[in-house]
């Protein structure tokens, strides 16, 4: 069994930007040295509504980028989507707010140390850590190509700096408002053939995870991939995130998103067991 | 300048340095919470309940956001108690926390089976006797709903246990007469109680328009239940003045952990709030000893059930 993050740290940061772009929000957060023990994949927890808040839970978020050289010391930009309260009430908050976090948090993607050939793949605002992790297989010599899928064009996540960081960025829409109509598993397999992918780092719904899982199934190429389940604490000691994973020998276990992801290897994870229990193994 | 104020306490012949511990369920077994401060500095780590075989617990969604509250229907996962008592135990015995272990089972024997096995294990302060999950499959298993039920359970506990390991008998507050049964867990050999579980609730997904929770049913904590939780203790204390009370449900803050200590708790369980707040339990254990001398206590004992004292003209 993993244990948590070791770097994570509760610290009060202060917002030093907040910018919609498109339907998201771009979070700066000034967190100074925090940035040298976050990797591509972790995520944070923020507490969200204020002192007299009706809401108990934090909210986590996956770490998008993050800089150590900006003019406000080491910066983390996080990418909100305002769905529920929590998210409203954070990207409503103004420049100079202080927010209270937990972070850095979970697993990180796998970093390799040789140069290969890297499909990234973001559904809607799961996109936004993977132009971080971009810039990162950037420096280690790799080749990186992205794939972006949403429903709609508005709900692309795709910043003109991220564009730098990767060979090639194709750009999918399901009403087809933006780039081709379709989903970003649409030619999957031919992509990772004329290229000699290695290696897929994904992060987005969990159905779109489980559908690039079955489609590699039968390929060489590594699936490593972001998950999301509810969580209540980001830390391990809710057990309300937990997912079907295949262990070792065989059995299963129910391992907690926030300990053991969210970045996990997508041939481990049960998707046909997700939202039920696998059979108790004696 | 504050007089410091004596905060340590006693559940049955177990002493505690400080009242303030984590709750069954709320803390795994303290390895997560230990990043963020010493397990040694709050009265005791109460881990999660353990069965005697490892278990899956519940489907997913396991949770729901409620107002200042949540439910959760875990339904129990766990590695079962051998795995426990070899791996989580004596890390946190080398962490110099005191430890409260809970046990629950799906039968009365499955608990004096569990008892059996913590008999042999030195170190401990304490068990607690989980007879009141809410997430289970089944409805009647939920003992603390039942005041004959419950009394088999303590008594097969304590048959197995004998006096050593002080008893906390951990009740429900979905039941009509708490103070009943509360009375009958004792008087089968509980040495103090834990009051309150979790109360059974639903949340309904306007998408699905179906239950939200994969296990339909759980059980709703967080502030939104901590009066529940004040007039359950205060209602057990006033019928057992002598039994000492584990306190839980919906404590942020040293006031609400004062609050449950005035109804009649002699211990304050903190759960949900560390969900938000993973440094809640010292925040708390500090803003609780102000709060004390602020009203002149110096010790916290003299405070437990003064909610309780005759007016005298």
């Amino acid at each position: 069994m993993s244990t948590i993050n070791r770097n994570a740290i509760q610290q009060q940061v202060t917002i030093v930007g907040n910018k919609r772009v498109g339907a998201y929000h771009q979070i700066l957060l000034n967190v100074g040295d925090l940035v040298k023990s976050c990797k591509p994949g972790n995520f944070i927890a923020i507490a969200v509504g204020g002192d007299s808040s009706r809401m108990v839970l934090r909210r986590a978020f996956a770490i998008s980028r993050v800089s150590d050289n900006s003019q406000y010391g080491g910066t983390m930009e996080l990418i909100v989507a305002p769905h529920g309260s929590g998210s409203k009430w954070l990207c409503a908050q103004a420049e100079g707010v202080d927010l209270d976090i937990v972070a850095p948090l979970g697993t990180s993607f796998g970093i390799p140390t040789e140069p290969i050939n890297a499909l990234l793949i973001g559904g809607g605002y799961g996109s936004a850590p993977l132009f971080g992790l971009a810039d990162v297989l950037k420096t280690r010599g790799c080749k990186v190509d992205m794939l972006l899928g949403a429903s709609v064009g508005s709900k692309i996540y795709a910043p003109m700096e991220g564009k730098r960081s990767v060979n090639s960025l194709r750009i999918y829409t399901e009403d087809g408002s933006m780039g081709e109509t379709g989903r970003v598993t649409e030619s999957l397999l031919q992509i990772i053939e004329q290229r000699a992918i290695d290696v897929i780092y994904s992060c987005g719904p969990m159905a779109m995870l489980a559908a690039i899982t079955a489609l590699v199934s039968e390929t060489d190429v590594i699936h490593q991939c972001a998950v999301e389940e509810a969580m209540a604490c980001g830390i391990g000691i809710c057990m309300t995130c937990v997912l079907p994973v295949t262990n070792s020998d065989g059995t299963t276990s129910m391992l907690r998103s926030c300990i053991d992801g969210p970045v996990m290897d997508g041939s481990y994870v049960r998707w046909d067991l997700v939202g039920k229990v696998p059979e108790v193994q004696q | 300048m504050t007089i410091p104020v004596d905060l340590s306490t006693t559940l049955g012949n177990a002493w505690f340095p400080t009242p303030i511990f984590t709750a069954s369920g709320c803390a795994s077994s303290g390895k997560e919470l230990a990043q963020f401060f010493p397990l040694k500095d709050i009265g005791a780590v109460v881990t999660k309940s353990v069965m005697t075989k490892p278990r899956h617990g519940r489907p997913t969604p396991r949770m729901a956001e409620t107002p200042s509250g949540m439910l959760n229907s875990i339904g129990l996962q766990g590695p079962g108690i051998d795995s426990f008592l070899a791996n989580d135990v004596p890390w946190l015995l080398e962490q110099k926390a005191r430890v409260i272990v809970s046990i629950a089972g799906e039968t009365i024997e499955e608990y004096s089976t569990l008892a059996r096995k913590l008999r042999s294990v030195s170190g401990l302060s304490a068990v607690e006797v989980n007879i009141s999950c809410p997430n289970v499959e089944n409805r009647g298993l939920v003992f603390a709903c039942d005041p004959d039920a419950s009394r088999r359970v303590i008594d097969g506990v304590r048959k197995t246990i004998g006096g050593e390991l002080p008893i906390i008998a951990k009740l429900s507050p979905d039941v009509t007469d708490l103070a009943a049964i509360a009375k009958g867990v004792v008087d089968a050999g509980a040495d103090a109680l834990a009051l309150i579980n979790t109360v059974l609730g639903m949340v309904i997904n306007l998408d699905t328009m179906k239950p939200h929770l994969g296990g339909k049913t759980g059980g709703l904590s967080g502030p939104a239940i901590r009066p529940v939780a004040v007039r359950a203790i205060y209602q057990v204390h006033a019928a057992l003045p002598n039994i000492p009370i584990l306190g839980m449900g919906g404590v942020a803050s040293g006031r609400d952990a004062l609050e449950l200590i005035l109804a009649g708790a002699s211990g304050v369980s903190v759960g949900t709030a560390s969900f938000g707040n993973p440094t809640a339990l010292i925040t708390i254990q500090k803003e609780l000893r102000d709060l004390l001398a602020a009203r002149g206590f110096a010790t916290m004992q003299q405070a437990i059930g003064f909610a309780h004292r005759e007016e005298t003209p």
